[in-house]
């Protein structure tokens, strides 16, 4: 249902009142900003000196900033090269015909989608090294980037796949292919194909997610911006705080926006070919355990 | 044994932490996600423009980004919030967009003759949204706002790098105290995640097979 079948389109009237409440609308929208940016400028937040930090190569913040965007696209990329990987040998093991794989490998799928991915996080940070494994934070904030996504990638490869009609897979077992083979030249590249927008989706909340670095102090963006304010405190105080901040937030949105524009075109592209994939990206058999794809990653 | 004793006060206020957290801003996501998406599919369009803004743009911030600017950037607005009151309010505005998502999917799962046939009886836009689309529609996206309050659940963890003590600032407490008791640990709290997801699971699709509208 398309949502003008709602209301008829607008008389002259329903105009004129539609006008009316756009022009209160938009007088509502334009005091709150005024009301932000006043109280902003009171609080002397608005002078252009103080942001100019942000783009003053001499100050060392722009540098700072961008090493700090590629230590966050490093450890997104990583993770999603790894989770995904993992996520289709976790996906065919679900899949498998004996019960010795299928049972552990869906164990470990139901487990890491269960559990919130900073406890897996703080588990390989605070808890590896009294078994006397020290990981970075970086190796921490990667693998449990791995093993929370590949999870959850997983059940995405899983839903592509069942969602592949019937006939396939019987007329390639049919021809006589193993079934290896049946699942890496058959089955995959369909289900690849047709998951696509959704595998960029959660690559979004991958993204998203290396945030999470923050708390356990990998210098992505957030901690950067963080150390770069405690850097400026003692010469300058909190003159530059609110604008680090606000310049870190800013590259994670435009970054994560860029990647979602990515997986529209790429699902209009796609979405001619195939018609299945939006009904299919939950089967029916998949336990609401947990928010599946397209849920609000953190 | 006697570990998770002694501890048991510090988890159960974790947990209950994290439990409070979670409904208030279940709630708050609840009311204002539904609220968007009756602005989503509105006559009215920068009503239409204002919703879409606000979810394409929650929806492309990181939590935790939400949870800064909501604790250090709303005292730069002279509105300072207490560190849980932010974390409620964080984590409610950000999943107010997936919210609103998954009701106005359900909306768009009426058929169509639903909403002319209200519309042909005469009733306003409000009313067959209120009376006739919604009821059905909240139907229907059981199932994804179960996988949304799961998730939201799972992400109110984030509050514990923002010094509200929930079961995940309590993991990390108790493992530096308790260097000999770590796997315990580390099982208390994901025991406290199940405690609200495996019910909460539960619950869904118990409530998802009552009010299923068999067609």
């Amino acid at each position: 249902m398309s949502a003008p079948v709602l209301f008829d389109v607008p008389g002259p009237k329903a105009r004129a009142r539609i006008r009316i409440g756009t022009a209160i609308g938009a007088l509502v929208v334009l005091a709150i900003v005024g009301f932000v940016l006043v109280r902003l400028a009171g609080n002397d937040q608005l002078d252009p000196q103080r942001w100019a930090v942000l783009f003053d190569p001499g100050s060392g913040v722009p540098q700072a900033l961008a090493e700090a965007l590629l230590r966050t696209l490093k450890v997104a990329f990583v993770g999603m090269v790894f989770a995904t990987l993992l996520g289709l040998l976790l996906a065919a093991g679900r899949l498998s015909d004996h019960r010795w794989v299928r049972i552990p490998v869906t164990t470990v799928i139901e487990f890491f989608r269960a559990i919130p991915l900073l406890v897996v996080i703080f588990a390989l940070f605070f808890i590896l090294p009294s078994f006397g494994i020290r990981l970075s934070a970086y190796a921490a904030l990667t693998g449990g980037l791995v093993l929370y996504n590949m999870a959850v990638l997983a059940e995405i490869f899983r839903a592509g796949i069942l969602s592949i009609d019937k006939g396939q897979r019987e007329a390639a077992f049919g021809i006589g292919l193993r079934k290896s083979q049946v699942m890496t030249l058959v089955l995959l590249p369909q289900a690849v194909r047709r998951m696509l927008p959704v595998l960029i989706a959660q690559l979004v909340v991958l993204l998203k997610d290396s945030s999470l670095g923050f708390i356990i102090g990998y210098f992505e963006l957030l901690r950067q911006a963080r150390s770069l304010v405690e850097f400026f405190i003692p010469q300058f105080g909190n003159q530059y705080t609110f604008q680090l901040y606000v310049g870190a937030g800013l590259i994670y949105i435009i970054v994560n926006v860029l990647l979602s524009q990515l997986a529209k075109l790429v699902e209009r592209r796609s979405s001619s070919t195939t018609t299945a994939s939006r009904n299919a990206v939950v089967p029916a058999n998949t336990p609401s355990v947990t928010g599946a794809a397209g849920g609000p990653g953190s | 044994m006697q570990f998770l004793i002694d501890s048991f006060p510090l988890l159960w206020d974790a947990f209950l932490t994290t439990l409070s957290l979670s409904l208030l801003a279940g709630v708050l996501a609840l009311v204002l996600g539904t609220l968007l998406a009756a602005f989503r599919v509105s006559p009215i369009p920068p009503l239409r423009g204002l919703s879409t803004f606000y979810v394409e743009t929650f929806r492309n911030t990181p939590l935790t980004v939400v949870f800064f600017f909501i604790i250090f950037g709303l005292p730069q607005i002279d509105f300072a919030v207490g560190f849980f009151t932010g974390s409620v309010l964080a984590v409610g505005f950000y999943t107010a967009a997936f919210v609103c998502e998954a009701v106005r999917s359900g909306i768009n799962a009426v058929s169509a003759g639903q909403a002319e046939a209200s519309r042909a009886i005469g009733l306003t836009f409000g009313q067959s949204l209120r009376e006739v689309v919604l009821p059905q529609a909240f139907r229907s996206v059981v199932p994804p706002l179960g996988n949304v309050w799961i998730a939201m659940v799972k992400n109110t963890s984030i509050a514990a790098g923002f010094a509200v003590s929930e079961l995940t600032a309590s993991m990390q407490r108790l493992s530096n105290a308790n260097a000999g008791e770590l796997l315990l640990v580390l099982v208390a709290v994901v025991v406290g995640y199940m405690l609200i997801t495996l019910p909460s699971a539960y619950a869904i699709s118990r409530v998802e097979r009552r009010v299923a509208i068999l067609r």
